[in-house]
């Protein structure tokens, strides 16, 4: 167990980068702190692969240091690392044993015999393959495999780190659920560092204590699941996490004022006089229909279950609301509002935090 | 619903059929023809019954060839198979150089076979051959038309020239199908070189060096024309292999009752070691996948 530091890493595909788009990510400095549970999050080729087979060193960083608990191992080989990773589609060595598969990695260390029988025996438990120990591991269905790679993942207990790469997408959702569940046991139980690459923010947000937002090569924000909820420093996080996702209108501000599709309205805290591509961000859970606010449009009304998703447009952006269950849609729904606490404002994408609390009218 | 019973279908067969008789059912009933009846010329056939198949069984020379022919078989598939699996290993897996290499290694596979036969006839010549003269400038002792080993030698290394490419290139094809994944798990799992060979590449291969073997085998069993254009089966018999032999027996000496018998077991040990192989093989993979 280590802590990983990343020192002003990037990495680049091609050998020769011109500019910041040759980069699949971006320069970097980041603490994975030592035991804790991280999922990487985001869109599919913004980078996370890249940056996790770079801690792993099946790839060698185009420029900056990698650090276990301070010792420099940008240039050691995957085999000197002692990291576990396991990976989206299922890797097992046919011709071996479910049993054998399981012991490799213990042997290729030369560890005790009697030891590699226990801890194998355990492992086969905890994936809950104990009864096919025997059998080989090339008649096995996929989930079946996956859960071999994952058991191979965590055989050794003295690994720097465990690195998971989307390692649940070919595992049906009920087993899904019990091998994520299993998965943060173990982490409880023995504090191993895990980073979780992920597309899936319920896998992210239910598996990490730190959700660590990836957007086009670069980390946009890293913090617990309700930071990311409550405060998303970019609009790909407001966007990207959420059920639907956070709502993002144009806007012109001044101060406490915005001004949307030529509708002034009030934001209840100053922002000062942001500059560049200005855009206002509201959750839909902050939003209310009725009477007042921005005039809307109600295009169609989704019922999934605990709550409605009213779809609204508002002067050609979509706009969503949600309703509690049970509460109708109003008649007079042709206005939408935002509750001040949960609107934020973007320049350029990213957040800008409100100004310290002035008196009324200050701004102005 | 009713089916409607037609046979007419049976007429899309009789193409094949006419074909295959053509091909090959007429042609292999005329050797069973010969090989039960003896002929003294002017086309006068006498009834022979299984004399002929008495006669080869007790005949040494058949015997001679084949051993020779097995051993022959067995060497070359030693040297071919691993060498090949060496060469594939080590080729390039992608880039101008992986091309050059396919191409390259293809060039054997595209010569003809007599070509391939004269080119070491005359490259193993003490008088105007480069290895011949070679070796013989040297002070080594080489004259594959005097000396068994050499004559032996001559043809194995020529039948590795020639063959070992195909080995190789069907190597490469079973080698380029292991994803990526398989390598980084592998050293995620801190697995030695050999590891690697044994439990990824080897496993992976193992379909591809199946028909490798098989192919190689069949092959080698019916060698012609290449020993015959080097050595002509000398010096002596030693390097007369059971076609060279059969020849000999049927267009040297026209013994063609003989000879027709020596084709049929000749033809039925071919299928016998084939089949033997293919059980082997498709048993192993069933036994895997309990």
């Amino acid at each position: 167990m280590a802590k990983i530091t990343l020192d002003n890493l990037a990495h680049s595909y091609s050998p020769n980068p011109s500019g910041p788009e040759d980069y699949a990510l971006k320069q970097l400095d980041h603490d994975w702190v030592d035991g804790e549970a991280y999922a990487l999050l985001g869109a599919s080729g913004c980078g996370k692969s890249t940056l996790l087979n770079i801690i792993s060193g099946l790839l060698e960083p185009s420029q900056g240091r990698i650090l276990f608990d301070g010792v420099d191992v940008t240039h050691a080989p995957t085999a000197q690392r002692n990291i576990a990773q396991v990976f989206q589609f299922p890797v097992v060595y046919d011709t071996m044993t479910v049993r054998d598969n399981l012991a490799f990695p213990l042997r290729n260390r030369g560890a005790d015999a009697a030891y590699i029988a226990k801890r194998v025996q355990e492992i086969g438990a905890m994936i809950g393959m104990e009864a096919v120990l025997d059998r080989k591991a090339r008649g096995l269905t996929a989930d079946a495999k996956q859960k071999i790679s994952l058991g191979r993942g965590m055989v050794r207990e003295d690994v720097n780190a465990l690195l998971f790469d989307e390692p649940l997408t070919v595992i049906d959702p009920h087993m899904k659920w019990e091998l994520r569940t299993q998965l943060k046991s173990l982490h409880q139980q023995f504090g191993h560092t895990m980073i979780y690459v992920t597309h899936d923010q319920t896998e992210a947000l239910t598996f990490a204590d730190k959700v660590v937002v990836m957007y086009d090569g670069r980390v946009v924000q890293m913090g617990t699941p309700q930071e990311l909820f409550e405060r998303p420093e970019h609009t790909f996080v407001g966007y990207f996490i959420g059920s639907p996702g956070m709502n993002v209108l144009a806007a012109e501000v001044r101060g406490d004022r915005a001004v949307i599709g030529g509708q002034e309205i009030g934001l209840g805290r100053s922002f000062g006089q942001p500059k560049g591509r200005v855009e206002v961000g509201v959750r839909p859970e902050f939003t209310r229909l009725g009477a007042e606010g921005l005039p809307a449009t109600v295009k169609r009304v989704e019922d999934v279950g605990r709550h409605k998703i009213v779809r609204a447009d508002v002067g050609g952006t979509e706009v969503n609301v949600i309703l509690s269950e049970g509460v109708p849609v109003p008649a007079d729904a042709t206005r939408i509002a935002f509750a001040p606490e949960g609107v934020n404002v973007y320049s350029d994408g990213w957040r800008v935090a409100p100004e310290a609390a002035t008196p009324e009218g200050a701004a102005a | 619903m009713n089916k409607t019973v037609n046979q007419k279908a049976w007429f899309l067969v009789l193409p094949v059929l006419a074909l295959v008789s053509f091909s090959a059912v007429i042609p292999l009933m005329t050797v069973v023809n010969y090989s039960v009846q003896d002929s003294f010329g002017n086309n006068q056939f006498f009834w022979a019954g299984l004399e002929w198949f008495k006669e080869m069984l007790e005949s040494e020379r058949m015997w001679n060839a084949l051993w020779r022919q097995l051993a022959f078989s067995a060497i070359i598939l030693a040297i071919q198979i691993p060498l090949g699996i060496i060469v594939a290993l080590n080729m390039p897996k992608s880039g101008f150089w992986a091309s050059f290499c396919l191409v390259l290694m293809s060039l054997p596979l595209l010569i003809p076979w007599n070509v391939v036969g004269t080119i070491w006839q005359i490259f193993g010549r003490v008088d105007i051959g480069l290895l011949g003269y070679t070796l013989d400038a040297i002070g080594i002792e080489y004259n594959y038309t005097q000396n068994f080993y050499a004559a032996w030698i001559t043809v194995i290394v020529m039948d590795v020239w020639h063959w070992t490419s195909l080995v190789a290139l069907l190597a490469y094809a079973g080698l380029q199908s292991i994803p990526d994944a398989y390598y980084q798990a592998a050293k995620i799992d801190q697995a030695s070189r050999w590891a690697v060979f044994r439990y990824i590449e080897l496993p992976k291969m193992a379909g591809v060096l199946m028909i490798a073997i098989l192919l190689r085998f069949m092959d080698s069993f019916m060698i012609y024309t290449e020993p015959f254009v080097v050595t002509g089966g000398g010096p002596g018999n030693s390097t007369t292999f059971l076609s060279i032999d059969l020849v000999k027996m049927a267009l040297g000496q026209f013994d063609l009752g003989p000879a027709a018998a020596f084709s049929i077991m000749y033809f039925l040990v071919i299928l016998l070691i084939s089949w033997v192989f293919y059980t082997v093989m498709t048993n192993m993979d069933k036994r895997d996948g309990v």
